[in-house]
């Protein structure tokens, strides 16, 4: 409105100019706080809530170093005087038999990850590669298994593993962890979708044997898939308690890593600064391995909950 | 018909088309189809349909693990929704309810920063996700220490000026320990649902940002416009499976409480029925009727996302649905014309494409 009222004489160019200028530089000025400022709540909000979901951990890493008399006098916050106390280690590793549990852990791991690897992409191979009746029942029946929650089915499963002598068995326990992977096979039959049908067809007419074509062949492309399934079965199988709980009685031989630190719940209340030492023990290999394989583990992890 | 045979067929190739016939390599199909199924088909029946069908079978007795069970017809399921103990336990999944969906949030803003360039976004990442890979027992474990009177929460709380005497016992107050153990619920699962939430956002066009900031969106904008629509399928997915996860909801009142002091959950209730009392037809009855409650969610969920994004269907759904007919009545017509010419029965239909023009 203003500006069509102004008078030559009284504003010439140069000051409207400036006056621009001017406006530029407080836009910008403002600009550049509130950038700054949401750029401050961004870093600060994710400074908090990482604190928060280490808190608990952290608590752990420097009680699992204290010695007995400085858990007992002192306050759990206060930091040990020697952070390299592996006292508290040893022991918990010695009380647990956590050599026993790892080399059960070990069995069990290698064990069941091979053969759903094998069961899993020879299934997927078949479900993907050959039209026949009931292909469709079998992936029906694998999709609703996926719906049914594992833990509600142990009423019926324990009675079952009963009457197979299973109960109180390494194997019994593998067994019965080989059998309940859905997500790997769903994984398995959509790479295998996507493996173009002329690599068999082409085999097939050199004269391979559909062993061939599926081991020589289609095995070594599905590579990728094989190590997302490898990861998240391992992870579900080296943290599973329950049904390991449950089946491996004999805790002193049988147990493994996840239920070793049932040995910590006795009568003589908790001491927390062992307990701490044997927590960090069993998340050790899981720390290591995510390290090293976390764009794999990031993926894997994707994948299988988008199938679920 | 013979002579526009060969188009559609190359066009068309995928496992369908491997007819199933009378040839000799038929068998050696038939032997591995047997032989690669027979173990896993197996073990799925074994370990999750024979269960299944015998849990609904025990429901409706009055039985133990050893001793011979006794016919009570529908006396359990009347038992569960009559006994208000067991009742309790399914609204305490309110509690997983409200949890989930902070940590679907929570999970979002997260996801939201942590997708673009931040300093140290690695490491943000990694200390938000690491928890998932921690065992159920060693979280127990964990969290027993973390509230325990005068310990860690304790100590924390108290540095930001509260007092010892008007904090809560974290475990055993009724008012806060279910809250206490969501907490621990959303702290263990929120960085895998910014995993998937961070992979959902990756996946949507980096130009569209960029056309957005030249036309002056603000980052709520493009949050809102962009990253908000692009995401919705996996957004609602998320939600709904939460609902299911909460009433289904065992792990942190099982390690940490043991469902002591108001905190046994359905399952965990169910657990206790089973293994401890060992009353195992209530227990399956219990487990029957929470299975039949997440069938409905499924089923639910099912509807709710066809109803959401009906205006997404751009008309795909309903051409795929019209060419798989099409293909049906295609193939059905091949099949008459192969019957005619029996005899040389085709290994592939490009094969047999070649004869036929030969």
């Amino acid at each position: 409105m203003s500006s069509e009222t102004i008078t030559p004489d009284m504003q010439t160019n140069s000051q409207k100019g400036k006056a621009m200028e001017a406006s530029v530089e407080k836009v910008s000025v403002w600009y550049h706080m509130r950038r700054w400022v949401l750029s401050f709540l961004k870093y600060f909000s994710l400074v908090f809530i990482t604190f928060c979901v280490l808190l608990p951990l952290a608590s752990c890493v420097w009680t699992a170093a204290k010695t007995d008399a400085e858990y007992k006098t002192g306050n759990v916050m206060a930091m040990p005087h020697n952070w390299f106390n592996f006292q508290n280690y040893a022991d918990a590793f010695k009380l647990s038999n956590m050599a026993v549990a790892f080399r059960n852990s070990f069995i069990v791991l290698v064990c069941v990850c091979f053969m759903t690897t094998i069961i899993g992409t020879q299934l997927a191979y078949v479900l993907s590669r050959f039209q026949f009746p009931g292909n469709a029942f079998i992936r029906g029946a694998f999709t609703i298994a996926a719906l049914l929650p594992g833990i509600a089915m142990q009423v019926a499963v324990y009675k079952i593993m009963g009457s197979l002598g299973m109960i109180n068995s390494l194997w019994g326990y593998i067994i019965m962890s080989m059998g309940t992977d859905v997500i790997s096979i769903y994984i398995f039959i959509q790479y295998f979708e996507n493996l173009p049908i002329s690599l068999d067809e082409a085999a097939m007419i050199d004269g391979a044997s559909y062993f061939t074509i599926y081991g020589r062949i289609l095995l070594p492309l599905l590579k990728p898939a094989i190590v997302t399934a490898l990861i998240l079965k391992g992870v579900g199988i080296y943290n599973e308690y329950y049904a390991a709980n449950l089946y491996l009685q004999d805790k002193q031989k049988l147990g493994t890593v996840a239920i070793s630190l049932y040995a910590f719940t006795g009568p003589q209340g908790p001491k927390y600064n062992l307990i701490c030492a044997g927590v960090i023990v069993t998340l050790l290999p899981a720390l290591i391995l995510f390290l090293i394989f976390q764009k794999q583990i990031y993926n894997g992890v994707a994948a299988g909950a988008v199938k679920e | 018909m013979t002579t526009t045979q060969p188009n559609v067929a190359v066009a068309e190739r995928s496992a369908a088309d491997i007819p199933f016939n009378k040839h000799r390599r038929d068998w050696k199909k038939t032997g591995i189809i047997v032989l690669f199924c027979f173990l896993p088909v197996a073990l799925l029946v074994v370990f999750t349909y024979l269960p299944f069908f015998q849990m609904c079978g025990y429901s409706f007795y009055k039985m133990k693990y050893i001793g011979t069970p006794k016919y009570i017809g529908v006396k359990n399921y009347v038992d569960i929704f009559t006994r208000p103990d067991l009742l309790a336990t399914l609204k305490l999944s309110l509690y997983y309810m409200v949890g989930a969906l902070i940590q679907v949030a929570l999970a979002l803003y997260l996801a939201t920063v942590l997708a673009f360039k931040v300093k140290g976004g690695a490491f943000f990442k990694g200390a938000l996700f690491f928890p998932y890979l921690i065992n159920g027992i060693a979280i127990g474990f964990i969290f027993k220490f973390f509230y325990t009177r005068g310990y860690v929460l304790d100590s924390v709380l108290q540095w930001c000026g509260f007092d010892l005497n008007n904090l809560p016992y974290w475990l055993r107050d009724q008012k806060v320990n279910n809250w206490s153990l969501v907490a621990s619920s959303v702290w263990r699962y929120l960085g895998q649902t910014m995993i998937l939430f961070i992979g959902a956002i990756m996946s949507i066009d980096g130009s569209l940002y960029e056309a957005a900031e030249i036309d002056g969106a603000n980052k709520w904008q493009q949050f809102k416009h962009i990253i908000l629509p692009g995401i919705q399928t996996i957004l609602v997915l998320n939600i709904i499976l939460s609902i299911t996860g909460s009433l289904s909801a065992f792990e942190a009142p099982y390690v940490i409480t043991s469902g002591a002091n108001g905190t046994g959950t359905f399952f965990v209730q169910m657990d206790k029925i089973a293994h401890s009392d060992q009353k195992v037809g209530l227990a399956s009855a219990m487990a029957v009727v929470l299975l039949i409650i997440i069938m409905i969610c499924a089923l639910l969920q099912k509807i709710v996302m066809g109803w959401l994004f009906r205006d997404a269907d751009d008309g795909t759904a309903k051409a795929r649905k019209h060419a798989q007919k099409v293909e049906k009545q295609r193939k059905k017509a091949l099949r008459q014309a192969n019957k005619v010419k029996a005899g040389n029965a085709p290994l592939f239909r490009n094969g047999a494409n070649k004869e036929a023009e030969a």
